[in-house]
């Protein structure tokens, strides 16, 4: 029980340090660059737990990440929705994949999302993104196995201690 | 006891289930996103919690404050003093120059109120700081620190010391957010302050360019020419500067020219902002002058008052107050 509750605290803490992320400015000119870090975790969690990550889930990040940034509500919520089913979908063969085929996945689905999102922009009449964004899914892909990495330790650790104490 | 339910009912299976799922959730963000984008539902509900988010905002902030404040704790004494001469120097010619500004501001008051005194607009300026996050994917929006408990209200002017930075387009209620200048779903009505001529300055979605379309061929301007708002539209007050004429070319069609300039405000520098207060009354027809009991000149002893003259009626619609 112990061992769960610690485990749930890491998750959420780890959702709402992504959120947080998304918000931190970066210098001007690699701004467009920036890392979609909420998708990052959720991806981790959903490849690693079974029933910790749902559809459901992924939806009502999305509408915190979008009363956030403020810009349309229900947007990221779709994206992150259809991104973690994806995953939940591939989930056992995405699990056994080498690093750099993992990487290669999650370019792939995010490069999924920033179409999506060029898309919901353009329906709702919003100015194109820049043309740096496009490479955004592929700095993604690149820090991948460090945020795989990160987040694998701080859940042994975490389970470790959990089940010391149970 | 019962045995626990399982929650799907075995009439689709697992896979369908999930697939329906996901449409719907689908669809739900989709009603999301068209009821936001047609009644602005995000504000309100961004409005509602603003107590929990401001704090968010304020979290995602500080480590580049703390960025900013360890650069400054561990900056060079020499380099320190250094720029504390240049300071002093700079201060001291500015102080002369605002010596000289003031005798003329106090004349060119005089002057203005004789002439019309419907442009003294009583300019308070409230200072706000920049909260330092981005708002959505572009850098066109910024968060100030100050919203509605602080008075501020959608339409306020945001100046820099250098020139005009934006406008308020949402306020919470301890922080607001404004649109820059150079976001391409801002205008600004502009003049060329040597040749009065008129334009509207877009913004572009690039930092150090605006874009003043449709100018006539024949227009006198050179590259290095100053723009001011023009006070047209009553919503920038006028006066201020917004920016200097990098280059002209003729745009696609050949039949107007349009200008490129830079924006006079700093507005990749975050930092402390005024925001304008009292503004003139927004653009539309001055209403008419109720025309009840006597003229007042007929008044005994009381002067006509400027606001029932004929001039001041028939008087622009921009400026009217």
């Amino acid at each position: 029980m112990n061992r769960v509750r610690t485990q749930g605290l890491a998750f959420w803490i780890g959702i709402v340090l992504a959120l947080l992320l998304m918000l931190m400015p970066l210098p001007g000119a690699i701004q467009p660059l920036k890392p979609y870090w909420p998708a990052l975790v959720l991806v981790y969690w959903s490849l690693e737990s079974t029933d910790r990550v749902s559809v459901g889930l992924a939806f009502c990040t999305g509408l915190a990440a979008d009363l956030l940034n403020g810009a349309l509500l229900g947007d990221q919520a779709l994206r992150l929705a259809v991104l973690v089913f994806i995953v939940l979908r591939f989930r056992s063969r995405l699990r056994f994949f080498p690093m750099w085929q993992q990487s290669l996945a999650v370019w792939l689905l995010l490069m999924n999302n920033h179409v999506l999102q060029a898309l919901i922009r353009a329906f709702a009449g919003a100015t194109p993104m820049p043309a740096l964004s496009w490479l955004a899914p592929a700095v993604d892909a690149a820090i991948w196995p460090f945020v795989f990495l990160l987040l694998d330790d701080v859940n042994t650790r975490v389970r470790g201690k959990g089940a010391k104490a149970a | 006891m019962a045995l626990p339910q399982k929650e799907s009912t075995p009439i689709f299976s697992d896979a369908t289930a999930g697939t329906l799922r996901l449409i719907a959730y689908l669809a739900m963000a989709a009603i999301l996103m068209v009821l936001d984008h047609r009644d602005g539902w995000l504000h309100r509900v961004r409005y509602a919690t603003a107590a929990a988010i401001v704090p968010i905002y304020k979290l995602a902030a500080a480590p580049a404050d703390w960025i900013h404040d360890a650069a400054t704790a561990f900056t060079q004494r020499r380099d320190l003093i250094d720029e504390n001469r240049q300071l002093r120097e700079a201060l001291l010619l500015a102080e002369a120059r605002l010596n000289r500004m003031n005798a003329v501001t106090h004349q060119n008051q005089r002057l203005k109120q004789l002439l019309d005194t419907r442009q003294m607009l009583g300019m308070h300026a409230q200072l706000a700081r920049l909260i330092d996050v981005q708002l959505g994917p572009t850098r066109d929006h910024v968060m100030l620190n100050v919203g509605a408990d602080e008075g501020v209200h959608v339409g306020q002017v945001m100046i820099d010391s250098h020139g005009v930075m934006g406008q308020v387009i949402e306020t919470l209620p301890h922080a607001s957010v404004a649109m820059l200048v150079i976001d391409p779903e801002h205008a600004v009505p502009v003049m060329v302050s040597r040749t009065g001529l008129r334009g509207i300055a877009h913004g572009t979605g690039d930092t150090d360019r605006l874009l003043v379309p449709n100018l006539p061929l024949s227009a006198n301007l050179r590259v290095g020419d100053q723009l001011v708002t023009s006070g047209l539209g009553g919503r920038f007050p006028a006066g201020f500067p917004v920016g200097t004429v990098t280059a002209l070319r003729h745009d696609a069609s050949g039949m107007f020219m349009e200008a490129q300039v830079k924006p006079a405000a700093e507005l990749d520098r975050s930092g402390e902002v005024l925001l304008l207060r009292d503004l003139p009354d927004p653009a539309g027809p001055p209403a008419p002058a109720p025309e009840v009991g006597p003229p007042a000149s007929l008044a005994p002893g009381t002067p006509p008052k400027s606001r029932t003259t004929p001039a001041s009626s028939a008087a622009p619609a921009g400026v009217a107050r």
